[in-house]
């Protein structure tokens, strides 16, 4: 078989049950919160060059686990990351966010559904220049039409859970580079998102910084019961994730999957192996 | 995204980059400023002439030389006027009893009286000139038909020739000098006021015929005939034109009444007003370009911004608005100071300067609308290159 079949049992993730509790928790329940099956992206450069940065590859997952993707740069992780995190749509194979599928989903309603659904952490953290902590984290309530007064609120709340509270007012040129990933991740966080989708987290930080910071998204990951997917090519950060999916040229790679000591077997029904014939990913 | 945090956002942009924001909209400053500007002046001119000719009366009847509506013909134009003194008296004689009859000649000549001399428009004319005019005499009596027919050297002045030959001295009854041969003044006449900078007033009124004498030449300019009333002008003008061809070529004449008059400079000036605003929209134009330039600098440069934006949620029209209403908000704020700056400046140089100005809403409002539609139309294709970036793309953007 050359493609992976990864899936991460929702008994691994220990904030499961108690996403189920809040608001959003009952989309959350049941449905993947990601559910890519034989997803292909190709790329055309120049004329007739094609570039198949990912070749089939399906992952699924469940409500509140922590998976981390790990592989060296050229592996595919980034156009994985656009995928995972809705930016762009796959060549070939369906790419499901809690049961919706993106073929189905215009434009303006896949940024609706990143608005919702998905929270990015970035690696250069991505923070606006001349603009407040708190105004950076209710950025994302700005384009769901929220009122001034409850995204202030809901973006002083998401900054007590990364213990920045006290710094909203300061501008990201006043924040250490620890605290301006953790203004970023509060801006993940300020939509109660089904998804954390962390890239490099922990690339610009040093490396108690980033212990911090991993810290930090382990925590949110069982408290909050968010989903948490971290792409890396630090398999240290890799590591921490009880379910670690290495990416190879474009696949993700299943032995070193499965040889990793907290991630199971793939289960045996699953509508991808249900149909084992479907979908050979060209080569 | 609602509208009011798109402004606020555009307008946290332009603060961001104050300088470059203010060079780009002093484009649409200029454009604005220019707009208004020219066609508060020209409005002006149009209404300052308008209004001299309105003073006159409305039932006047103008004989000029040359052919009118087809322009100048040959032999035309005031210095080869076929219009003599004789002519007038004939047609007055026509027209005894139906409309009242005078001419003019004009000529600048220097006058000299007791408190000192200077130019002056002298004009010849005759003793009907106050009646045809509606000119009050304040003081004194204007010269009669007889002092006119009979070249007898008499003088009435305007007020600001009174001053300046006489100053608080009375004019009655004493003699003012003009090239050399001296008047006696027997009557003052009303303020006329100042047109372009020329003061009205400062003229000097004697007899058409002494007037001839004085500069040597047999000509009148122009011929005036005041109609009774509106509904009789048709009939006067074709008396006019009747009794001149008596004596004179038909091309070599029209005859027009003030509404014709009126009509063609509102024309020539409304025109030469649309002129200097269609150029002055040049320059909008090319603030246009500039403000198109600028934002397309803003939208590479802010590449990484719109692709976070686009994956926190943003969607397409939530950044092409964004970027629309910047562009805007340059130009309107441009708009707005151009605005000011023009108004500004048609008040100075209505107070300071002979050039009339009047602003109207309308020159206001077309500025300043289209400075809007600048904004518009050449916001949108930054804008619309904004909101079609590739967030996955963009984010990744050096």
């Amino acid at each position: 078989m050359s493609t992976d079949e990864l899936s991460v049992p929702a008994a691994l993730a220990p904030g499961a049950e108690a996403a189920a509790g809040d608001g959003a928790g009952a989309e959350r329940n049941g449905e993947p919160v990601v559910d890519a099956r034989e997803v292909t992206r190709h790329y055309l450069l120049g004329r007739d060059t094609v570039v198949e940065a990912l070749r089939g590859v399906s992952l699924t997952v469940p409500p509140g686990a922590f998976v981390s993707i790990v592989g060296p740069s050229g592996s595919g992780k980034s156009t994985l990351l656009n995928l995972l995190g809705a930016l762009d749509r796959p060549t070939s194979g369906s790419l499901r966010f809690s049961g919706r599928d993106v073929a189905d989903l215009s434009d303006a309603e896949l940024a609706a559904l990143r608005n919702t659904d998905i929270g990015f952490v970035f690696q250069q953290f991505h923070l606006l220049a001349r603009t407040s902590a708190r105004d950076n984290v209710a950025l994302p309530l700005v384009y769901r039409g929220a009122g001034r007064r409850e995204r202030q609120r809901r973006a002083t709340e998401a900054l007590d859970l990364v213990g920045l509270s006290h710094r909203r007012d300061h501008s990201p040129a006043e924040l250490s580079g620890g605290e301006q990933q953790r203004v970023a991740i509060a801006r993940a966080l300020v939509s109660e998102p089904h998804l954390l989708l962390a890239d490099e987290p922990t690339g610009n930080l040093d490396s108690q910084t980033g212990t911090e910071i991993m810290e930090l998204l382990q925590d949110l990951n069982a408290r909050a019961g968010v989903a948490l997917v971290v792409i890396t090519h630090d398999p240290e950060v890799a590591a921490l994730a009880p379910v670690q999916l290495p990416i190879r040229d474009g696949v993700l790679d299943q032995d070193r999957a499965s040889a990793s000591a907290l991630a199971p077997a793939p289960p045996a029904s699953g509508p991808a192996d249900a149909e084992p014939s479907e979908g050979s990913p060209p080569r | 995204m609602r509208s009011g945090e798109s402004v606020r956002v555009a307008a946290g942009a332009i603060a961001a980059n104050r300088l470059r924001a203010g060079l780009t909209a002093l484009g649409v400053v200029i454009g604005v400023m220019s707009v208004v500007l020219l066609i508060s002046v020209g409005t002006g001119a149009r209404s300052e002439i308008t209004g001299q000719l309105e003073a006159l009366g409305s039932n006047l009847v103008f004989a000029v030389p040359g052919g009118f509506e087809g322009g100048p013909t040959e032999g035309g134009g005031p210095s080869r006027s076929p219009f003599t003194a004789d002519a007038i008296d004939d047609l007055a004689n026509d027209l005894a009893g139906q409309a009242e009859v005078t001419g003019t000649l004009t000529s600048g000549e220097q006058a000299r009286g007791p408190a000192g001399q200077t130019g002056v428009s002298a004009f010849g004319t005759t003793g009907s000139y106050d009646a045809v005019t509606d000119t009050d005499v304040t003081r004194g009596a204007f010269f009669s038909d007889a002092d006119a027919d009979t070249g007898r050297r008499v003088a009435v002045l305007g007020p600001s020739a009174a001053e300046e030959l006489f100053g608080e001295r009375d004019p009655l009854g004493q003699q003012v000098t003009l090239a050399g041969v001296g008047f006696e003044v027997v009557g003052l006449v009303e303020e006329a006021g100042t047109t372009f900078g020329v003061d009205a007033d400062l003229q000097v009124l004697v007899p058409l015929r002494a007037a001839q004498e004085l500069f040597g030449i047999q000509r009148v300019d122009t011929v005036l005939v005041r109609a009774p009333s509106p509904d009789a002008l048709p009939g006067v003008v074709d008396e006019v034109e009747a009794s001149l061809a008596q004596s004179i070529d038909e091309d070599r004449f029209s005859v027009l009444t003030q509404d014709d008059i009126l009509g063609v400079v509102g024309d020539v000036l409304g025109t030469l007003t649309f002129v200097l605003a269609a150029i002055a929209g040049i320059s909008l134009l090319v603030a246009g370009i500039g403000v198109s330039n600028i934002m397309l600098v803003s939208v590479s440069e802010r590449t990484r911004e719109i692709g976070l934006r686009k994956a926190l949620g943003a969607r397409t029209r939530d950044i092409t608005s964004q970027f629309l209403i910047e562009a805007l908000l340059l130009c309107g704020l441009g708009g707005l100071v151009g605005l000011g700056l023009g108004i500004g400046l048609a008040e100075v140089a209505e107070a300071v300067s002979p050039l009339p100005a009047e602003v109207t809403w309308w020159a206001i409002a077309l500025a300043f609308g289209t400075s809007l539609g600048v904004g518009i139309v050449f916001g949108v294709l930054p804008a619309r290159r904004a909101g079609r970036l590739d967030p996955a793309v963009a984010l990744r953007h050096e």
